[in-house]
């Protein structure tokens, strides 16, 4: 009877289409990924590929970028959030409106939010920029700079996103029994010791998703580096995905397969460890 | 006096947070209905002769109505996404969570890779180029309903728990064939999940820029996002009409937002603790 009324011929057209356009491409990019390949015609060329990835500056600056990215948005994501959501959950004059407010930005595509940030991130006429001089602090070439550009879009980055781990933080906040701060005040903790003691360790698995899916989230990045810096000054804020997408611009498809897959072996081998880390470190309630 | 003293805190910020999530977007709605030449100046000021309709009129012809067509193309991509993914992956739950064999928690283990992995973007290319579809609409909804798979079907296997199985077993004595109770009693009983997916599926599919820069090249397949981008390079001296694309561009995430607030948040959070 299981056979006949959940059967697999259910799972067909979803695993067709999935099978087809996501996990064959990723399985046959191994392959291609030892050769030099023009779409039509390829031949094998061994580790070439990757020995190119790991020797030339250009393309090996986008390991140290994507790593310095990923840390970055995700760590400030993750401090930030936490700091907002345990504000925000007090229910201080005004939450619903700064809940709102902070979560906007990551509904919005971050092509606009990118091209808005350029414009405000202009060294000469940029509102960053004048209002920093209005308090007397000559501003800095956010984007222009090559020491900085990384920085810049990093933080533009922290700034769509914050919202989303904020909720996920007040999801897991409120989700808290109550009776553990009725408790704690009975034996008279100040909102400090409330703070650290109890809503810090107990909102560990929503820290834990915020981090995790931040940190992949910051190794897969493309688009906003894409549309304000397109990796440059020079290669300064190239990240993997951005010299993926170079390299197959430039008809390299060989090489940005490489690429590709040099992008799936780094997160595996960072998110999976992360991941059994973050698990083992939850404080169960 | 402690407590007047909280409120001036609390007010303090709401003032900073106004300022540091809001003044972006008052800037670009300022902006967008400037002069090229007050924009140029990029003061924090309203627009001195408000010129709203004639800016808004510029981009929308502009590039050959680059951006109608860019709406259009995007509407199309994320209504055909949606109602293919919601069957696909509604089915796909459906008998992974009634099943629980070996081959079942295979098939789940191959589907949640995806969640993970990065698309594997030149030989899908190629594969696409091989079955005649690169690069068309129709490809583009295929990639994006794969890409949105995983997470739907987790959800519709999670929330497929709920629905006893006593239904489906009813339902068989009374007569009903396997297709007839999955889509006259399943999936309409999954509508909350529906509704979720349905709302993410939108705003990620409508904010998509990366996907359609590689999967659909060419001016007649401009979706909205690419319409911004390449007005980017065209207009980087006319702030104005940049600006007011974004206007036009962020409008229908605010408008979904206002109706779907709570959805949207919950979507998201179910979306990030299962993921």
């Amino acid at each position: 009877m299981r056979t006949r009324i959940y059967s697999y011929w259910f799972i067909l057209p979803g695993m067709v289409i999935y099978g087809l356009f996501f996990l064959f491409p990723v399985l046959i990019s191994f392959p291609f990924s030892f050769t030099r390949w023009t779409l039509t015609d390829w031949y094998f060329t061994g580790l070439d590929n990757f020995r190119m990835f790991f020797s030339e500056p250009s393309l090996r600056i986008g390991f140290i970028n994507t790593f310095i990215y990923a840390v970055l948005t995700s760590g400030l994501k993750t401090v930030l959030g936490f700091i907002f959501a345990a504000y925000l959950v007090a229910r201080p004059l005004g939450s619903g409106f700064l809940q709102s407010i902070t979560f906007f930005p990551s509904i919005i595509s971050t092509v606009a939010v990118g091209v808005t940030f350029s414009g405000l991130m202009h060294p000469a006429f940029g509102l960053i920029n004048k209002a920093l001089a209005f308090i007397g602090i000559p501003g800095p070439d956010w984007l222009g700079d090559p020491h900085l550009a990384l920085l810049s879009v990093s933080l533009v980055d922290v700034w769509r996103g914050v919202g989303i781990a904020t909720v996920i933080y007040i999801a897991g906040i409120r989700s808290i029994p109550r009776s553990y701060y009725e408790a704690a005040m009975i034996d008279g903790a100040t909102s400090g010791q409330r703070l650290l003691s109890i809503t810090l360790p107990l909102s560990r698995p929503a820290m834990n998703t915020v981090i995790l899916l931040s940190f992949i989230g910051g190794l897969r990045t493309f688009d906003l580096i894409w549309v304000m810096t397109r990796g440059g000054p020079g290669f300064s804020s190239d990240l993997i995905a951005s010299i993926i997408y170079k390299q197959y611009q430039s008809g390299f498809y060989g090489l940005s397969t490489a690429g590709n897959v040099i992008l799936f072996i780094f997160i595996a081998l960072l998110a999976v460890p992360l991941n059994r880390v973050l698990s083992k470190s939850e404080v169960s309630l | 006096m402690r407590k007047i003293h909280r409120r001036m805190l609390e007010f303090l910020v709401v003032v900073i947070f106004t300022v540091a999530f809001g003044v972006p977007f008052l800037f670009v709605i300022f902006s967008a209905g400037k002069s090229t030449a007050e924009a140029a100046t990029m003061a924090f000021s309203l627009p001195s002769s408000p010129q709203y309709l004639e800016n808004f009129r510029e981009v929308f012809r502009a590039g050959g109505g680059m951006v109608l067509r860019g709406f259009y193309n995007s509407v199309r991509l994320t209504i055909f996404t949606i109602l293919v993914l919601t069957v696909v992956s509604a089915m796909t739950g459906f008998v992974l969570e009634r099943r629980r064999e070996r081959v079942g928690s295979l098939i789940l283990f191959l589907i949640m890779t995806g969640l993970m992995l990065p698309p594997a973007v030149v030989p899908t290319i190629w594969i696409l180029k091989g079955l005649g579809l690169y690069p068309t609409l129709l490809s583009m909804v295929m990639i994006e309903v794969a890409l949105g798979f995983p997470f739907a079907v987790l959800l519709y296997r999670a929330f497929m728990i709920s629905i006893p199985r006593d239904l489906d077993e009813a339902a068989l004595i009374d007569g009903c064939g396997p297709l007839y109770l999955f889509f006259r009693i399943i999936f309409p009983l999954l509508k909350p999940v529906s509704v979720t997916i349905i709302i993410l599926t939108s705003i990620n599919v409508y904010n998509d820029f990366v996907n359609p820069l590689y999967f659909l090249p060419g001016a007649e397949n401009v979706t909205i996002q690419l319409s911004l981008y390449n007005f980017q390079t065209q207009f980087h001296t006319r702030w104005n009409l940049l600006f007011a694309d974004v206007l036009v561009i962020a409008v229908p995430p605010f408008l979904f937002y206002l109706f779907f607030r709570r959805q949207i948040v919950e979507g998201m959070v179910a979306g990030a603790i299962k993921a």
